[in-house]
Parts: structure tokens; sequence; C-alpha cells
């Protein structure tokens, strides 16, 4: 018997709002615990919580970015159950009437077609606290309600999630657009992008769904990947021997790739909702959901497909550059400095961010050639660092310079990779870094020509074989040159020089 | 007669003359206190009357005179007792619960701001049932409060503190809060003047949820005038309170004098069926007919289905209860009765332990209307109910300015005698719940006492936001005693 997957989505996303979702505390991340607190969120006796507009904005330009239906009245709900992080011992929720509705989201699937995830439902809560257990088991437990009150977004999939793979393209796809509609970074290592997974077998030509399991714990998309991987094999084996599953809730150890039970359904808590009777519904009106939608940024797949027509960008580029918009914005601001190679005329065209870039610059391969230094240099030191982009040393126009610097032939690629890692661990400019270390390529070529005949002087075997047809030799002999240039000579013109030299020695 | 024993509206004058302070005014009441307390029979009205907080208080008023804010005339400076579920900053909030005994607020609620704005003086936490659960103050942690009138009977609940305190002279005028009449029937049972305002004209703020789509801070005092003056103090929109009105707060201390000539009030069959004692009957028919000596006009009007709103009121307000108390657990403040590495028995025992049997009685009730499978049959259809009920109101408000009803169906009983049997108590909210489920304001004004010298208030309820038109028509009953 074979199985279809069935596979559905909760995400809780963290709005980045500057203040809580009921209160007006900070949302700032890493700050002494609770001292981000007052009565609201502290839940203390006849305090009472009431919306912050940014929190709603944001959930609303969600709800647009993924298509949803806003609804015009939505009503927050109490979900009820005691725990130490829970200083209310309710959470305020959206549940029967939740502000976003009946969305989608495009992912291309692993044949390379195109394929629509259908969103349920994507509606406001707040976070709770944060628990600080002592490392001694029987130690005591500490609080932090400083993330208490957090805002949140809860997207919810429908279960038209088929493999693994595209459960992680959801996902990718799901963080792209949280980070460009402005409504979370999504950093996974401040936990504000958290995923809970509902994942079922289905007999293969069969309408009825099979038990669902629920999976949380999974603290990386890889993390969700490898779960359901595990997940789908266990509910194989259990269902081709016969036996049958319960509904139960699994969470996943990231050590040993394997997801343990938890508690069975039976066992799960009646939230008790009821709406919220300390806020009014919610009512929106056309023109605020139509101010929200104005204000949405350049959506991503927009932007890739710009990216190609006016940078002449491959798809593949433009996609990994747009897979975040600090990164796109990035290269925008590189791609936008005028190239020192350009003729000044072009300088009318524009320079400005998200202005398109001189026709002649895209000519000259400049914003392809920026694409491939953030995509492999910058964004190798920025996973070796663990920084973001916008935190990083080197700055668009840094970036652009050191380019410019290249391209003029003023240092060589080899030289610009040094270059490089000096910027990144002093911040300076490239210009500054040639200067000092006088790193300049040497492009006279009555210096590099004497380098060659000194060269050609010292290694009078291995021109013999060159002579004797051993063509790698001339490679040989081009490092000696450049090593004998301290790596400073412009490379070509060694190749010309050398060509030129040996050719006149046959003819001798 | 001392200090304790005048209204708002002598002693402001006094204080204006500059005859009296403030502290003279709290000496008065201090001593009455004291002397109360050594009665056989003490009222026990307050759970903390603390003259060093209370002069911490002056002192603050005294700095904010110099100001000279024009809204401080209102009350230019006379102390007033607060109920114990209203938060004060640095003084106990107890809630009349032993979980928070110790418990000590904070911060100010948006009442007790809007009282100190307008020259009140926060002064002294009134007894109450505990978190304003009961219609007697006898579930109080701090014990029983006594009526004035018979220092046998209860005073009426859960603002049984306030409305005692004022009624003994022990303050010149409260705060209480009404969620199913919680200001009414002890302001009838204790012969003063109580209102709950339209639900959303006081903002919530700092008042200890009951349950939150009824609760109302309202005024108790000794007369009609003085209820319009605090009333005007403490009302107001609040942004910390998303229920709050954004209405302004007209002059009630002077709409106040308008005479109830021209009033179309409103006599609804419903509320004076079975159940309703003849004294009372007899009582409240007088008071409306002073009503219409005054120049109001009567007529019988129907409230068809007043008969849901006890079972309508017990479904909602013990689902919001049951949620709203969840936070008490003695974890992060409040009592902590046990000690130990199990947090489900933390849990259990400090809720044990930290709440009396009336309010653990309405939290497993709430807890059970909201339970998954029962919450259709139970929590949204009495949601239903409630539209009714407020159609009813809708309905009667095209024809008539006020509707004048019984509060309570029978006088102050014995201390004791209801205790054991809820629902009896329960079906003794029938005159004062349906207005709470409205959200509409009413008031209980002293309309004649019973053979035994127990007093029966009359209740006039108006359409939301027109108060105006109560303390009108009260100002008049008041005028003919």
């Amino acid at each position: 018997m074979n199985y279809d997957t069935v596979i559905g989505l909760e995400i809780h996303v963290q709005m980045c709002t500057k203040t809580k979702t009921f209160c007006g505390c900070s949302t700032e991340y890493g700050a002494r615990p609770n001292t981000h607190t007052c009565p609201v969120c502290l839940g203390l006796p006849g305090a009472l919580p009431v919306l912050n507009r940014g929190v709603l904005e944001k959930g609303v330009a969600a709800g647009l970015a993924l298509n949803c239906e806003v609804r015009g009245t939505s009503i927050f709900a109490r979900k009820n159950y005691f725990y130490p992080d829970l200083p209310k011992a309710y959470q305020i929720s959206q549940y029967e009437q939740p502000l976003n509705v009946g969305g989608f989201v495009v992912i291309i699937d692993e044949n390379g077609r195109e394929k629509r995830i259908g969103i349920t439902r994507a509606h406001l809560e707040e976070d709770a606290g944060k628990l600080i257990h002592d490392e001694d088991p029987k130690g005591p437990s500490y609080v932090d309600f400083n993330r208490c009150g957090v805002p949140l977004l809860e997207i919810v999939s429908e279960p038209e999630i088929g493999t693994p793979e595209e459960a992680y393209r959801f996902l990718a796809a799901i963080k792209e657009m949280m980070q460009y509609a402005g409504v979370s970074e999504c950093s996974m290592e401040k936990g504000e992008l958290r995923v809970d997974v509902n994942v079922s077998l289905r007999k293969q030509g069969e309408r009825e769904l099979g038990v669902k399991q629920e999976i949380k714990n999974m603290n990386s998309f890889a993390g969700v990947k490898r779960a359901l991987e595990y997940e789908i094999k266990r509910q194989t084996k259990v269902l081709r021997s016969g036996e049958r599953l319960r509904p139960e809730t699994r969470l996943f150890d990231e050590n040993k790739g394997a997801t343990v039970s938890m508690r069975s359904k039976e066992e799960a808590h009646d939230y008790r909702y009821f709406p919220d009777p300390d806020l009014v519904p919610l009512a929106l009106d056309r023109p605020f959901i139509e101010q929200v939608r104005k204000a949405l940024p350049e959506l991503p797949e927009a932007k890739r497909r710009r990216f190609t027509t006016e940078y002449g960008l491959t798809g593949y580029d433009a996609a990994l550059l747009c897979s975040s918009p600090k990164v796109a914005g990035f290269f925008e601001a590189a791609a936008a400095g005028r190239g020192a190679l350009l003729p000044a005329a072009s300088d009318a065209e524009g320079t400005a961010s998200g202005v398109p870039p001189p026709a002649a610059a895209v000519r000259s391969g400049r914003p392809k050639k920026i694409a491939n230094w953030i995509l492999t240099e910058l964004t190798g030191a920025m996973n070796a660092m663990k920084v973001e982009i916008d935190r990083f040393a080197v700055t668009p126009s840094m970036l652009g310079e050191l380019i410019d610097l290249i391209d003029s032939g003023e240092i060589s690629g080899k030289m610009a990779k040094e270059v490089f890692d000096e910027m990144v661990s002093t911040g300076k400019s490239a210009h500054s870094i040639t200067e000092s270390r006088g790193l300049k390529q040497v492009t006279d070529a009555d210096e590099i020509g004497a380098a060659v005949d000194e060269v050609l002087a010292e290694h009078e075997k291995v021109v013999k074989d060159y002579e004797g047809g051993k063509s790698s030799a001339f490679g040989f002999l081009v490092g000696q040159v450049m090593k004998k240039t301290k790596g400073k000579a412009n490379p070509k013109l060694v190749n010309d020089l050398l060509d030129r030299k040996l050719g006149a020695r046959e003819k001798q | 007669m001392g200090l304790n024993e005048q209204s708002i509206e002598t002693l402001r004058e006094l204080l204006k003359s500059g005859e009296i302070t403030t502290t003279d005014i709290v000496r008065d009441i201090d001593a009455a206190i004291e002397s109360d307390k050594r009665d056989d029979l003490p009222l026990n009205a307050y759970i903390r009357f603390d003259r060093a907080e209370i002069d911490r208080r002056v002192d603050k008023s005294e700095r904010e005179k110099i100001k000279g804010l024009p809204s401080r005339d209102l009350l230019r400076g006379i102390p007033i007792g607060v109920k114990d579920l209203i938060n004060v900053l640095g003084s106990p909030t107890t809630c009349g619960s032993e979980i928070l005994k110790e418990y000590v607020s904070p911060y100010d609620a948006t009442a007790i701001i809007n009282l100190e704005r307008s020259g009140g003086i926060p002064a002294g936490k009134l007894n109450m049932d505990e978190f304003a659960m009961g219609s007697s103050t006898e579930s109080s942690a701090f014990g029983p409060v006594r009526n004035p009138h018979d220092r046998r009977k209860i005073p009426g609940g859960s603002s049984g503190g306030s409305a005692a305190a004022v009624a003994g002279g022990l303050a010149v005028a409260a705060l209480g809060s009404d969620t199913g009449g919680s200001i009414r029937q002890p302001a009838s049972m204790c012969g003063v003047f109580g209102m709950k305002p339209t639900y959303g004209r006081v903002s919530r703020y700092g008042l200890v949820a009951y349950a939150s789509s009824f609760d109302q801070i309202g005024p108790v005092t000794r007369t009609v005038m003085d209820g319009a003056i605090l009333l005007e103090a403490i009302a107001g929109f609040d942004p910390a309170d998303s229920t709050s009105a954004k209405v302004e707060t007209p002059r009630f201390s002077e709409l106040v004098n308008g005479g109830a000539k021209g009033l179309r009030v409103g006599v609804p069959d419903e509320y004076f069926g079975e159940g309703l004692s003849d004294e009372v009957r007899a009582l409240v028919e007088r008071g409306i007919s002073l009503l219409a000596k005054a120049g109001a006009v009567t007529k019988k009007i129907s409230l068809k289905y007043t008969r849901y709103a006890i079972a309508t009121y017990y479904i909602i307000a013990t689902a919001e209860a049951s949620s709203n108390l969840a936070r008490f657990d003695g974890i992060r403040y409040g009592t902590r009765f046990v000690k130990t590495d199990d947090l489900l028995t933390l849990y259990k025992e400090n809720r044990r332990k930290g709440f009396g049997s009336e309010v653990k009685r309405r939290i497993l009730l709430g807890t059970f209307t909201l339970s998954s499978g029962y919450y259709d049959a139970y929590y949204l259809k009495a949601q239903k109910a409630r539209t009714l009920i407020r159609g009813d109101f809708e309905e009667a408000f095209k024809e008539v300015d006020l509707i004048a009803t019984p509060v309570s169906p029978v006088p102050a009983w014995e201390i004791g005698t209801l205790v054991d049997d809820p629902l009896s108590m329960y079906l003794a909210d029938i005159y004062t719940v349906p207005v709470n489920l409205a959200g509409l304001p009413a008031a209980s004004v002293p309309c004649g006492a019973t053979a035994a010298a127990l007093p029966v208030g009359l209740q006039l309820i108006a359409n939301h936001f027109k108060e105006g038109d109560i303390f009108r028509a009260a100002r008049a009953v008041e005028a003919l005693q």
C-alpha cells in the first residue's frame, strides 16, 4: 500500500513593532529580564489591554502580502490555560473571527512547477513570557516577562503541502514575504519565527485524510524538513504493519533527528475560548486597508522580475538576492553607485537606490559583478561572522568602490580578495587599504618587462622545456613573475609580455 | 454633627471659606471609625483606614492646589472612601480575599486619578464581598459588614462596606462598583444614594475585574447632589480602557436641579410580580407617586424578557469571572499558601486556600459554561438572550425617559440566613441585573422605610448616557421625602 503525505503548517511570526500588542512596553530583544514590563503585560489586577495601532497595520500588511481577505470585523478572544509564563492565565488571540482569511502563497515545487499553497487564516495574538530553568533539574525556574505581550501573527496553511521539501520552500516563501512586507525580521535565532507541523498519511487514491500528528519544537527550516522526513517514515512503517495511529502531539529531538510522543489529543487542553470582553470588536474600514496596501513595499516576486530585466541578472541570481529584502536593498544600493569607468554623462540618469541603473553600467556587467560578490564573498564572510548584511562592516558604496577598482585594472581579482578581507576586519575603504599597503597593481610595462627578463634568465631550463613543447611551463613562468612583483603585476600584462618575449626568443 | 456626617455639598463650602481643612474631616472620620470599633456589633465597613497613607495623599493634594487646576473645585479636598477592588498606588488592594491580603498596588486606577484631579482624596479601603461576588457582604475574608440601620442585618452587597460607611457616618461619600446591582442594592438597603453609570462612562482601568462586560465604578453618597458631583469627578473617556466611551461628561452637578417635570417614566409590569414583598411594593409605588407629584408622567410598560435575566447574567458573568480570576495563583503576587516543587500542587493549593466558597462556586460555574461541548448551549445562548433583553430596553426608551422599579424584592435580611442558599441570593438580583446586561445607567434613591425601619430604595433606569435624567428625577424624589 502506498501513501500520500498531507502536511499543514502553523507558523508564529513575531511582528517587529516598537511596542507590545496591548501596552506601551518596548519589544527590544535581549534586555535585562523583566525590565520591559508594566501592569498590563504583567497581568496585574485591574490592568486592561488597548490594541497597538502598529500591530494592526502590520497584521493587515501581512494579510495583503499573503493574498488574504482582510476582514472588516474581527474579534479578539481569550485562550485560557494555566502556565507560569502566562501572567493573566489567558492569551489574547483571535479564534472564531480572525483578521485575515483565505490567502495563498506560490512556491516552485521539486518538479520546477508553480504550486499554490492555501492560507487558511493569519491572525493576531500576543506572546507569552519565557521560562528560564536552572541547570539543576531540581533547581528553581525563573520567569522573564519581557517577551510577554509581544505581537505575533499566526499563519495557518491549508493541508496542501505534499513533501518535506515543499514545506521547506513554503516556509522560505513565508519568511521572505514577511520580511518584505515589513511584518517581521523572522530571525530564527531570536525565535521570531516558530513552526508547528501537522502531518498525516492518506492511502493513495482515497479522499479521506489519515490520522493527524502534530510536531512541535523544530528550531530551523532544515529541522522541519528532517522532522517531516522522519515522521513520514515512521507513520508509513506503523500503517504498513497494520497498526493504527492515534492523534497525538510529538516533539522533535534535533540531536536524535527523531520525534517523540508528548501527549495524546485526548489529553489536549480545553482552552475555553470566548470573546475578550476587555477589547471591542476590531472594525476596519476600506480606506484604512487601502492605505496599508499602498504603503506595502515591492514584494519579492515583482522585485525578482525587475532585477532580471533592469540589471540583466540571471533568474537564479535575482532569486538569491531577493530572498531577503535587506540583501536586495544592499545590491541595489551598491549597483546604483556610478562605475568609475563610465562616462560622466551617464550620471544624469540618476544613481539613487531603486532608480534604474545607467544602461552603460548594465552593459559593462557591473551589476552582475556586484551580485557575484554579494553571493560569494560577502555571504561567506557574513556567515562566518554571523552578522546580518545591514550590520556588516562593508557598506554598499564600499563594495561598489572595490568593484570599480577591479574594473579599472588598478587591482587584480586576487588582490581584491585580500583587500576585501581587510575591509571586513577594519571597516576601511578599498582605496585607503590599497594606498596604505602599496597594493596597487603594477601596470608599467617596463617594470613588468624587467621582471620577465629576470625570470627568463633565472629559469633557462624551464624556458627550454617550453620551447620543447611543454606548454604548462608557461604557467610556471607567469607565477615566477608574479612572485617577483609580490603579486602586484597586472596578470594580463604579464601574460602578454611573457608571450611576446618568449616568441622573440624563438625567432632568434 | 461631626464633619464625617456632612454632605459633600456642605463640606465643599466649609473648605472653600477656609473654616475647615481636609485634615479636620479625616480626623472626624477616624474618630467615628474608632468609636464604631468599640460597638458590640461593629459595622466593619473598612478593610483599611491608614492615617499616614491618607496624609500623604492630602499633602499631594495640597501641592496640586497651588497649581490652581479649576477642576479641583468639584471636590476641594474631600476624602472619599474607596471599595477595596479599586487600585490605589501604595495601598493594599485585597478585593476582600485571602489571596490578595498582602497585595500592594503599584498604580492608581483611572477613577482615582480623576478623583484627585477633581480635588478628592482617596481615604480608606472599604469592605466588600470577595471579588464583588455576593449580595450581602458576608463573603469577605475580613468578616461581614453590618447594616447601620439594624446591625443584625446585612448591608446588601457587594459594595456593602461603601453603603454602610456612608449610611453610618464613617465616610462622607464612597466609590463602589456594580456588576449586577452591587452599588444599587446596598444603597437601597442602607438608605443612601447609589448609581451605576452607563457602561463605558467611568474607566475600568484599575478596577479589579469580576465580569468585564458588566463592571462599572459608581458613587455611593448621602444625597443625590453628592452623587452627581462624585460621578462628574470620576467620569470621562480613558484611552487605557478600550471599552471606555468617547463622550463628554455632562455637568451633572448642574443638571441635578433640573426637576422631574415632563419626564416620562415607565413602570414595567414584570418588576412588580411574584416574589416582591408587599412592604417594598408599597414603598416603591409611593416613590413613583412622588415622581408624579413632581411633574413626571408615568405609564405602564413591558420588558418581556426580564425572566431570562438572572440565568443570562449568571452564565455570562461567571464565564468572564472564571477567566478574570485565573491570574490569581499566588505565583507572581498575592498569598502563597504552600511550599512545593510541583507546579500543579502550587496552583491547586493557592487557589483552594486563597478563594472563598462563593468565588469558587462562580469560577466552577463559568468554567463549565465555557467548556467545549457546553459553550453553545450556555454561553452563546446567554449572549443571544442578552441581546433580547437589551432590545427590550431599546423599545421601552422609545416611549419613556426613565424606568422606575424596585431595587431588591426584599429589605435587608438577617446576617447568615442566605449564606447556604446561593440560589435564593441570586434570585434577589432580579431587578438589578437586567440593567447591567443592557449596559444602562441606573440608581437607587431612598423612598422610605419598612415598619422595622429598614430603608428601601427606588430604582431609576435611563437610556445610555442619560444619567442626567436619573439625577433630576432622584433629586425630586429626595426633595419630597
